[in-house]
């Protein structure tokens, strides 16, 4: 099957300083890929790239089997939807309005969103059970919903892959794991995720793929439970991490070894 | 569901017709509502009537080009204003943000130092208005590594003082008796001296830049979003940009060339309009144009009747938007805190 995002020897970096080399991605439909890596490490570069915010360096991006670059604007929106950190600065837009945003591609370029197009952002806000924000202005709901937001946006844009930068940073601990929900419902209804994280946590939770960016490069790629080792992460971050796996059931989970003056736990 | 109109809207637009039948009556010769009609109508029927000639004259030479000089620029101003804040994600910014104002200012107090007729200073107005904005345009663009927005705003700051610098210098070299008044007259702006040639000249400038920013003002709402999110939305960021940075200098120029500068208008009411109606801008652009109309033909009428002599317009815009703007800020954001 074509993959809906797939890369090759790709080089990335900003305009006259290459970060890395070398990234083969493969992206299929259903399928949900983490990036973890330090600040720094170059996810955000990375997935400017990806998504033609920055020239590739070299090597070569397709989407469906189309090559990036011969994609319009438009053609690459319906292809694949951004979704920003909820951080951003917004005018006190509803929550509709910023959801109906997501159908510019669809419109031309003198159209207003339409009986089709409210539909859209009707059931993407549906989809994500915050139907009730619709009149809400966005800049006065919780960061949370404003992800649950955004992510609807790109719900709204039916495109097969969403690319989600660090979603649940700055979110509480609930909603960070109302996120992750999110994600593997959008995994569940066949469509594609690639999402990068600060904590390794998520990738073992709800990524089918790991990739491991250390200093632009790839550290490592595959499945999460054999990439994400306490050697790998020491690699990462600097600091020791002990994987604690319950075969039993099925998953690990990280746990940081935090020193205190007398004790090592 | 999109073209219904807001009751807000319609309510803007009873408001200036309301306004216009206003400014015809009131004046030194005062016309009723009823004798106007007539006159209105024997123009549009092409037959006669009783009245006195005089009334033709009132009302099609002096009070008919003035008043549809303040509802043009109001329009013009606010519309500009309104783009400009959308696109800067900045509700403190004014037309003149990337110098448009200076530009035109240095421009016609050029010309009047070189002691030119009025229509090269209108001339000149307009071609420093766009010279600035292209100057900012320009190198906002060649300095790399920024993010453009700032770059952009920073460049027309520092253009902007520097052509005031220019202002000041021939204001300091000027004759003190002939031209210095009539420099200080153009920088507070007027509409008692606008023509109606002035007229056909300005409504085709400003229509050809209003009406592309009218047709995608829908997808203006996205200017106001991070460049990243716009592009990966779709849209053509900097081709967009360019062209809505074009039509709105165009607007600014062309309104500024007849009247000078009128201050105020433009960053007070799309401000006002979006406190209003919210900040989405197919709603917000109609509301924006029909304020902006209203409140320059009032602070117009009121500046032509309220003593013998004429008060600057520019004076009157910030005396009344002031306290008006004030109040409504209050107004609205307890209103937003109430969750109504």
């Amino acid at each position: 099957m074509t993959p809906l995002l797939e890369t090759r020897s790709l080089s990335y970096g900003h305009p006259g300083r290459t970060l890395g080399h070398d990234i083969n991605l493969d992206v299929q439909a259903g399928e949900v890929h983490c990036v973890l890596g330090p600040n720094g490490g170059g996810k955000t570069t990375l997935f400017r790239t990806l998504l033609s915010l920055l020239p590739a360096h070299a090597g070569s991006i397709a989407l469906g089997g189309i090559p990036l670059a011969s994609c319009t604007s438009s053609e690459r929106a319906r292809l694949m939807a951004y979704v920003p950190q909820a951080g951003n600065s917004y005018f006190a837009f509803t929550v509709r309005d910023v959801v109906l945003m997501g159908r510019t591609a669809y419109l031309g370029l003198f159209a207003a969103p339409g009986v089709k197009d409210f539909d859209a952002a009707n059931a993407a806000l549906a989809e994500l059970r915050i139907d009730h924000l619709a009149d809400k202005s966005f800049t006065q709901i919780s960061g949370g919903e404003r992800q649950l937001a955004l992510i609807a946006r790109a719900l709204a844009q039916e495109s097969p892959l969403l690319i989600l930068d660090e979603p649940t940073a700055s979110l509480d601990f609930g909603n960070q794991t109302l996120i992750l929900q999110e994600i593997l419902r959008l995994k569940a209804s066949g469509r594609s995720v690639l999402f990068c994280t600060h904590d390794p946590d998520h990738a073992l939770q709800c990524a089918d793929r790991a990739l491991l960016l250390h200093q632009g490069n790839v550290l490592a790629l595959g499945a999460p439970r054999e990439v994400v080792t306490a050697a790998n992460l020491h690699t990462l971050y600097g600091v020791e991490v002990e994987l604690i796996e319950d075969v039993s059931r099925g998953f690990a989970f990280c746990r940081p070894r935090v020193r205190t003056l007398n004790s090592s736990l | 569901m999109n073209t219904r109109l807001p009751a807000l809207t319609l309510a803007a637009l009873a408001l200036l017709f309301a306004l216009t039948i206003i400014a015809f009556s009131v004046g030194r010769f005062a016309i009723s509502p009823s004798d106007l009609l007539i006159v209105l109508w024997a123009k549009l029927s092409g037959g006669t009537h009783a009245l006195p000639s005089t009334y033709d004259a009132v009302i099609f030479q002096i009070r008919g080009p003035r008043i549809l000089a303040a509802i043009l620029i109001g329009a013009a101003l606010s519309g500009a204003g309104a783009v400009y804040q959308n696109m800067f994600r900045n509700p403190l910014v004014s037309p003149d943000i990337l110098g448009v104002s200076s530009g035109a200012a240095l421009g016609a107090v050029l010309a009047i130092f070189l002691a030119l007729p009025i229509l090269a200073i209108q001339g000149f107005a307009f071609a420093g208005g766009l010279l600035a904005v292209a100057v900012v345009y320009f190198i906002g663009n060649a300095v790399r590594g920024h993010d453009p927005i700032l770059a952009l705003i920073l460049t027309g700051v520092v253009v902007g003082t520097l052509f005031g610098s220019g202002i000041a210098l021939m204001k300091y070299l000027a004759d003190p008796y002939n031209q210095l008044p009539a420099i200080t007259f153009w920088l507070l702006g007027s509409l008692s001296s606008i023509s109606p040639g002035d007229l056909w000249v300005a409504i085709p400038m400003v229509l050809l830049g209003l009406v592309p920013i009218f047709l995608l003002r829908w997808r203006m709402n996205l200017l106001s979003l991070s460049d990243d999110e716009a592009r990966a939305l779709g849209v053509n960021v900097s081709r967009m940009r360019m062209v809505i940075v074009t039509c709105a200098t165009l607007i600014t120029a062309s309104a500024v060339a007849i009247s000078g500068i009128i201050g105020w208008i433009g960053l007070l009411i799309p401000h006002a309009a979006r406190l209003l109606i919210g900040p989405e801008f197919a709603r917000m652009l109609p509301l924006s144009l029909l304020l902006g109309a209203c409140y320059l033909l009032a602070v117009d009428t009121l500046a032509r009747t309220m003593a013998s002599i004429e008060i600057p317009p520019g004076v009157l815009t910030a005396l009344i938007g002031t306290p008006l703007f004030l109040w409504l800020l209050a107004v609205t954001h307890s209103r937003a805190r109430s969750g109504a």
